[in-house]
């Protein structure tokens, strides 16, 4: 990828990371817009996906009866192992038409004074595919938050409880306990959110475009590659996807060592004395 | 060193005298029994040891004293417990483990907390609370469990910094910090080396001047040093209940004389 991107890193050097112009026809390649995109939607599935990936957790690993907990925890399982294309299609089709029909004319109505809360109502666009992606990496956050709060020695516990904790403080102190797991739980559902490619494509609306207002059309990294790579027949073309490929995979590498490491870390810490 | 004249052997039947009771009590996990019919009357302001040999009951009978069966579903407990003769029902159990105060086998401090917060863990349940209060109370509480010394120029740092024995003292500093009558310690030292294991022991020495304890052990030596009673439990049965002295030289059933002098367990 390094050696294939090598005509666009040599004619557009820095100003590829920092120009939003991609233009196939005038030759003109910048990233920028495609950055954008990828890490404000992710952003947004994040946002969403945390307060609820946190009730899951707290929900199977410390409340929940015998029977809920085996039937939310094999539900999260199935959303886990759905194909993303699946996912496309139901945004396509279901979600797609709900955000333009219900959603975003209400939030326009209600919050539309903040520019985040505007722009061409289609249904695609940027909030659509942070709501996707908020679905995608719910069951991967929850259940690992989960498994990381469950990790959490018994004498934990009892060591809140013997102090006279009531159960939700029992809790706080179990949250408190697994924060970096949580952490690392976050960074990996941020890093699958990242490099998330075909649901994405198919709901973001595909238009190289900075723009304030989530409601938009956008575009993303992964996308981008999805759906230029096959028809993309001029050498600085091809070499300019792969030059974002090559960004991309530096990127979700980074956050995915760090989510490990994170976890790795949290799950460790009793065994040390 | 540790030993004690104990001066008041004329009083042994005065009923105020005794801080924590049990009648009758029971405690059955998924319906087998652990321990059966315990009475037992533990006196108030003294060290009272409980010994048997592995899983004749004693971690079982402690953990009823603070209602630490209630985290087990599969556990019933039957029979009385009170405290000052009020049934322990009546405290609820939050209020109860305030009361009655436990430190664990293996030292558990929270590990994301530091010293400092540690400390005053079990505090930050119980209300609003001064900074200058606290700094007073985290003092004291370290202080009477033997760690201030050692730890007062680093409050601030993690407690997984400290030593098994020092996190074992920081858990008995916690326990103190919550004003407790009562302290059970279940096997407090069994994790700990010699050395540890003697601060522990005087520690507990000195701690029954204002609070009640019963230690759960497995070292004859601990029990004949620390405690003023001692209670032999076998097959989750009471077997013998008597002083200390009485229990290590002189007891009443063949069985306890047994297993103080090493024939099993
Ligand atoms: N949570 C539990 N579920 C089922 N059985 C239990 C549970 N806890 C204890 N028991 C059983 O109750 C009996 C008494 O156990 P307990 O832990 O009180 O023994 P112990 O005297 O403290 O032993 P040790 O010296 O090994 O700590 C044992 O037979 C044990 O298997
Ligand atoms: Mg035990």
């Amino acid at each position: 990828m390094f050696i294939n991107s090598y005509p666009s890193r040599s004619q557009f050097g820095l100003s590829f990371i920092f120009s939003q112009d991609w233009d196939p026809v005038k030759d003109k390649f910048g990233a920028l817009a495609f950055i954008y995109g990828t890490i404000v939607s992710s952003i947004i599935a994040l946002i969403i996906s945390l307060p609820i990936s946190l009730g899951v957790a707290i929900f199977l690993s410390e409340m929940a009866g015998k029977f809920l907990k085996t039937t939310v925890g094999f539900l999260v399982e199935i959303l886990a192992a759905i194909p993303s294309i699946i996912f496309g299609f139901w945004g396509l089709f279901v979600l797609v038409p709900f955000m333009r029909n219900s959603v975003q004319p209400f939030l326009e109505k209600t919050l539309g004074f903040i520019p985040l809360f505007s722009g061409a109502n289609i249904g695609t666009g940027m909030l659509t595919a942070g709501i996707i992606l908020a679905i995608m990496i719910t069951p991967i956050i929850s259940a690992i938050s989960r498994d990381v709060i469950k990790a959490i020695p018994k004498s934990q516990r009892e060591a809140a409880y013997a102090l006279g904790a009531t159960r939700w403080e029992a809790i706080r102190m179990a949250l408190l306990n697994a924060k970096s797991g949580i952490l690392g739980a976050t960074v990996l559902g941020f890093g699958r959110a990242v490099g998330e490619t075909m649901a994405v494509t198919m709901v973001i609306g595909n238009r190289a475009q900075i723009s304030a207002g989530l409601f938009d059309p956008a575009y993303s990294m992964a996308s981008v590659i999805a759906n230029e790579f096959a028809e993309a027949s001029k050498t600085i073309h091809v070499s300019s996807l792969i030059e974002v490929g090559l960004l991309l995979f530096v990127v979700t590498f980074i956050i995915n060592s760090l989510a490990r490491i994170l976890i790795y870390s949290a799950t460790k810490k009793y065994d040390a004395k | 060193m540790m030993e004690e004249e104990n001066k008041n052997n004329s009083e042994e039947n005065i009923e105020d005298k005794f801080s924590i009771s049990t009648e009758n009590l029971s405690v059955y996990f998924n319906e087998k029994p652990a321990i059966k019919d315990i009475n037992l009357k533990v006196r108030n302001k003294s060290v009272t040891a409980i010994i048997g040999p592995s899983g004749c009951g004693k971690s079982t009978y402690l953990r009823s004293l603070n209602m630490m069966h209630e985290l087990t579903p599969t556990a019933t407990v039957y029979g009385s417990i009170k405290i000052n003769n009020i049934d322990i029902q009546e405290f609820g159990v939050i209020n109860l483990r305030k009361k009655v105060g436990m430190v664990f086998q293996k030292p558990n401090p929270f590990p994301t907390l530091s010293i400092y917060d540690n400390v005053i863990s079990g505090l930050v349940y119980t209300g609003r609370h001064y900074k200058k209060d606290l700094d007073e109370k985290v003092e004291r509480c370290l202080t009477a469990s033997g760690l201030w010394n050692e730890v007062k120029d680093r409050l601030k740092v993690s407690a997984m910094t400290l030593s098994g024995g020092q996190q074992q003292r920081l858990c008995i500093a916690r326990t103190i910090a919550v004003n407790p009558d009562i302290i059970l310690m279940d096997e407090p030292t069994s994790a700990l080396d010699p050395i540890s294991t003697t601060k522990i022991e005087e520690l507990v020495y000195n701690l029954k001047k204002e609070y009640t304890i019963i230690i759960v052990t497995h070292n004859m030596q601990q029990a004949a040093r620390v405690s003023d009673h001692t209670a032999f439990f076998y097959l989750g049965r009471l077997v013998e209940y008597s002083k200390t002295r009485t229990i290590f030289t002189n007891p009443k059933e063949k069985l306890t004389e047994e297993y103080v002098t090493g024939k099993f367990g």
